[in-house]
């Protein structure tokens, strides 16, 4: 078996022995294993939204979770073609990788992708070095992705966000409900019991749907290994050119990026917790060029995956009050 | 797991060791509950912070966050960890339920926070719908409170049948162990009575981490492992289930025309190819072909399986029926006993018609009857009409369809439901199936030979409801009654059911308060559909304050037979009218419950004749319902 084959620059396959015996397994997952029970749960809320939606779309932001909601959404719809279609809100200054990426498995899964960018936002020159990450998340990203599900009316939109990424995102319910403002109301959300999700809306309301709600980071990288689930190689060890700003690593990714005077980016072997706006997404340095060798870091790992988005430092509050706005 | 080849790489064994423990680890899915300042939270934040599962960037916010918000004097405030919302932290309450997680060598742990306070009741009946287990505080200062009652009554009712007593706090009782003896009986008599078997109690101080995990030092009086310990060890699956197959069907999968799979997750038994199943309730019958996974065929599918099931024929199966085994189907009924919790600030009102989801079915549920409610703080049986915001009531519940269901004890997945409001789509209730009333088994259909076409035809008529509302003296009887004339003139067969006329006979039992309104057009609505079955025009002649009735009513007619006529007059415009002299006294507080004054009316959203009465003459106003009668 041979570990990070690379198809091409773009991508990670970490490749492992094909799990062909699987099928001669006795599945109950009474007895089953803690992935496969997560796996099982995700599925069945996927069904749930394309059964009871008139116009669903699956969020698809290429990081790691994507790719394993992505992978999800395969299995839950098999043998049919998964019939969700995927929206990436492309802010313009995603990682150069992730818009190959992305670009490449939408063609090999045959999923309809839809690319929205906030026209406005790009006509004004807005960006993070210009307009500070906050003003920029905001126009590109929350504004952009309101105008994407307006415009196309989709009732329901499922993301990857995972509980255990911080406090507010704890607290959200599988299926989430927005109202036609798409404002989240944490302190009334609809009670949620069983896995019995209320998927009734009102024209121009919509439901934000979880079905990693449950997952750990650990579980996602896990999982990913298990599955051998293709994700960008930024998430690998690599010698990358990056400036240290305030404590954090920022990749040189374009010639976007303003240099200080006499301030000259350094090759450090460096690798991403989360991906997202390059200027905005924070790397460490790391020998862990291997998933193996990721996750062997994660078992020892002491600080949490946010914490290279530097939007979330703001303020504690920060994310759930992204959220109410419309943030995913 | 497929074994994997040989690597030299290090980190692959130890990856693959990892994963083959991780995944063979069991998951317990746990909640907190107990009384405001009971130290929830505390304890919940010090689980994580000693389990290791804190994060140095997390630490060091919680440092800030203890600074700006703490309740401990600048020390570590473990409950700011779990308070996630802004106004949970500006208020040091907890509001809604928040999820954690972690684990231990011996076990993973999804651990759901609830709120103490009885207006979030909802909250923790959310969380408490998917736990295994409850651990239960108690502040060792105050004892049981009615709280506790409250919160062990809801895991009751949700069927958790562990509960972990942690008697917190025992730092300020002096680590007295009578004060814990106490509380340990006094709390085992109230975990009895709401059914629940197994009973643990735990001393410890969350504050201080004594007994949370790592045994205490200041309690050598209890030999007893620690929480932490206890939520290791619990034992808490559910006796293994007697029923058969059972898999409600989620999603039809129909990629082409050479496949139909019909897509869900086990909820009971086991199937293999070749067993035969009945889908329900159409008691169609089949047998397994192949059971579909996007990782190959599986030979036998057991509980918590996704997968899509192929039959060996053709069959018409939809979204939210159950393929079932065909020895050992459950049972199917439209009638059930069943506990409800209410979760909305408007009450229940039996007679009322809610939408019910119920495994992957979305039926119409009535409550018929309320037999008595429980008070969730004292668990005393009370008569009730209705069902206020987190009150529990004993109910019969009437389904417009039949389904396929379970007892919520045998199975959840079949036995527990949720209501939801038809004009907000908010959650309303939830809900647990006790039984099945008899009387859906044993009351059939009559078959009639001359049916309601042959009825109409010879009428030379279609059968119709015109359906009038609008405040009382807006005209609607007036503009009715001349219609009425009008086609008996013409030679059609009528009837015409007015408001004040039913309620001295069929309604005379009913007064004017919202639950005896809905019963009053349930009743209404129901002769009148009689007398569109028997061939006749039917006028009714009702205020008919609410959407939800009035959408009932509908309901019960065929696709274009119910016509909805909104008799549009200000209420000013009524109120100086007021042929019968009931404004004046309802202004005068001499009537309760007076549409338009003191009590709300819903008008409708998309009448199929919305007719303005001001500077219009009753001669054309009856014309207007003629013609759209007739359809003209």
């Amino acid at each position: 078996m041979k570990l990070a084959a690379m198809p091409d620059d773009n991508a990670l396959a970490h490749g492992k022995a094909a799990s062909g015996g699987g099928a001669a397994e006795v599945h109950s997952l009474a007895a089953a294993s803690h992935l496969k029970r997560l796996e099982a749960e995700s599925i069945y809320i996927m069904r749930e939204v394309a059964a009871e939606f008139a116009n669903p779309v699956m969020l698809y932001s290429v990081g790691k979770d994507s790719s394993v909601l992505l992978h999800l959404m395969q299995k839950a719809f098999h043998p049919a073609a998964p019939p969700i279609p995927l929206l990436h809100v492309d802010t313009t200054w995603k990682f150069r990788e992730m818009i190959a990426f992305r670009d490449r498995r939408a063609k090999e899964t045959g999923c309809r992708l839809l690319v929205h960018t906030n026209q406005e936002g790009v006509a004004q020159g807005v960006g993070p070095f210009t307009h500070g990450a906050a003003v920029h998340t905001d126009i590109m990203k929350t504004q952009a992705l309101k105008q994407a599900l307006t415009q196309y009316k989709f009732d329901a939109a499922i993301g990857g966000a995972r509980r255990d990424e911080e406090k507010s995102r704890a607290k959200e319910r599988v299926f989430s409900f927005r109202n036609a403002q798409q404002r989240w109301d944490p302190k009334s959300q609809r009670p949620e019991l069983w896995n019995l999700y209320n998927a009734r809306v009102h024209k121009g309301e919509s439901v934000r749907a979880f079905p990693l709600s449950n997952w750990t980071e650990l579980d996602i990288w896990l999982y990913i290994y298990r599955e051998n689930i293709q994700v960008p190689s930024l998430y690998l060890a690599r010698e990358r050119p990056v400036v240290e700003r305030d404590g954090q690593l920022i990749m040189v990714d374009d010639e976007r990026m303003p240099l200080a005077p006499g301030e000259v980016p350094q090759m450090r072997k460096v690798r991403f917790r989360t991906l997202g706006c390059y200027p905005l997404t924070a790397a460490i340095e790391s020998q862990a060029d291997t998933l193996p060798a990721v996750i062997q870091e994660m078992l020892v790992a002491r600080t949490s995956e946010r914490q290279g988005r530097i939007i979330d430092h703001d303020a504690s509050a920060s994310m759930e009050k992204k959220k109410q706005e419309g943030y995913f | 797991m497929a074994k994997r080849m040989e690597s030299a790489a290090g980190a692959v064994t130890a990856i693959d060791d990892y994963l083959q423990r991780h995944e063979t680890k069991s998951l317990l899915r746990f909640i907190t509950c107990g009384s405001v300042d009971d130290g929830k939270s505390t304890l919940l934040g010090r689980l994580l912070y000693d389990t290791k599962l804190l994060f140095d960037d997390q630490l060091a916010a919680l440092e800030g966050d203890s600074l700006r918000h703490g309740t401990q004097n600048g020390q570590l405030d473990f409950a700011l960890l779990v308070d996630g919302l802004a106004a949970e932290q500006e208020q040091g309450i907890t509001i809604d339920v928040a999820y954690r997680f972690f684990s231990t060598d011996r076990r993973k742990f999804i651990v759901a926070d609830c709120p103490g306070h009885e207006q979030y009741t909802r909250n923790m009946a959310t969380g408490a719908s998917t736990a295994d287990l409850a651990v239960v505080l108690v502040d060792a200062r105050k004892g049981l409170l009615t709280q506790t009652r409250r919160h062990t009554y809801i895991c009751g009712l949700l069927g958790i049948r562990h509960v972990l007593l942690a008697v917190n706090k025992m730092d300020l009782v002096g680590y007295a162990q009578g004060v814990f003896k106490r509380i340990e009986s006094d709390y085992r008599v109230v975990a009895a009575q709401m059914g629940i078997g197994h009973v643990t109690a735990v001393p410890l101080s969350a504050l201080h981490g004594e007994n949370v995990s790592r045994r205490s030092s200041a309690m050598g009086w209890y030999k007893g492992p620690s929480l932490l310990e206890q939520l290791e060890s619990a034992q808490v699956d559910r006796a293994a289930s007697k029923l058969g197959f059972r898999m409600p069907v989620q999603w039809v999968c129909r990629p082409n025309q050479n496949f139909r799979g019909y897509a869900g997750q086990v909820v009971a038994g086991s199937i293999a190819p070749g067993d035969e199943v009945v889908a329900l309730p159409s008691g169609v019958r089949s047998r397994v072909a192949r059971i579909v996974t996007a990782d190959g065929d599986l030979p036998r599918a057991g509980v918590g399986d996704a997968v899509a099931i192929q039959l060996e024929d053709e069959r018409d199966i939809s979204r939210g029926d159950v393929i079932a085994s065909i020895s050992q189907p459950p049972q199917v009924a439209d009638q059930f006993a069943a506990h409800v919790l209410w979760m909305d600030a408007s009450a229940l009102l039996p007679g009322r018609p809610y939408w019910m989801k119920i495994g992957a079915r979305l039926v119409t549920a009535q409550v018929t009857d309320i037999k008595h409610r429980v008070d969730v703080n004292t668990q005393e049986k009370r008569a009730a009409k209705r069902l206020e915001l987190n009150e529990v009531g004993y109910c019969n519940l009437g389904l417009d369809h039949a389904i396929a269901f379970e007892a919520y004890d045998d199975c959840h997945e079949l036995g527990g439901f949720i209501l939801i409001d038809r004009q907000t789509n908010a959650t309303v209730a939830a809900g647990t199936l006790n039984f099945a009333l008899r009387r859906a088994d044993n009351i059939h259909w009559q078959h009639t030979d001359v049916d309601r076409v042959a009825r109409a035809r010879i009428k030379g008529q279609n059968p119709a409801c015109l359906w009038f509302t609008g405040l009382s003296g807006s005209g609607k009887s007036t503009i009715a009654n001349l219609v009425e004339k009008r086609l008996h003139a013409m030679g059609y067969h009528t009837y015409m059911l007015d408001g004040d006329n039913v309620r001295h006979g069929l309604n005379r039992d009913l007064g004017f308060t919202e639950e005896d309104r809905v019963e009053n057009i349930r009743r209404v609505a129901e002769v009148a559909r009689l007398m569109a079955d028997a061939g006749l025009i039917v006028m009714v002649s009702f205020i008919s304050p609410f959407r939800s009735e009035r959408g009932m009513a509908r309901g019960l007619f065929g696709e274009g037979e119910f016509r909805e006529v909104f008799v549009d007059t200000p209420l000013e415009v009524c109120a100086q009218r007021d042929p019968k002299g009931l404004y004046a006294k309802a202004r005068a507080g001499r009537i309760r419950n007076f549409t338009g004054i003191d009590s709300p009316y819903e008008p409708p959203e998309r009448p199929e004749l919305h007719l303005q009465t001001q500077g219009a003459s009753v001669d054309e106003l009856a014309q207007r319902v003629i013609d759209t009668l007739f359809g003209e």
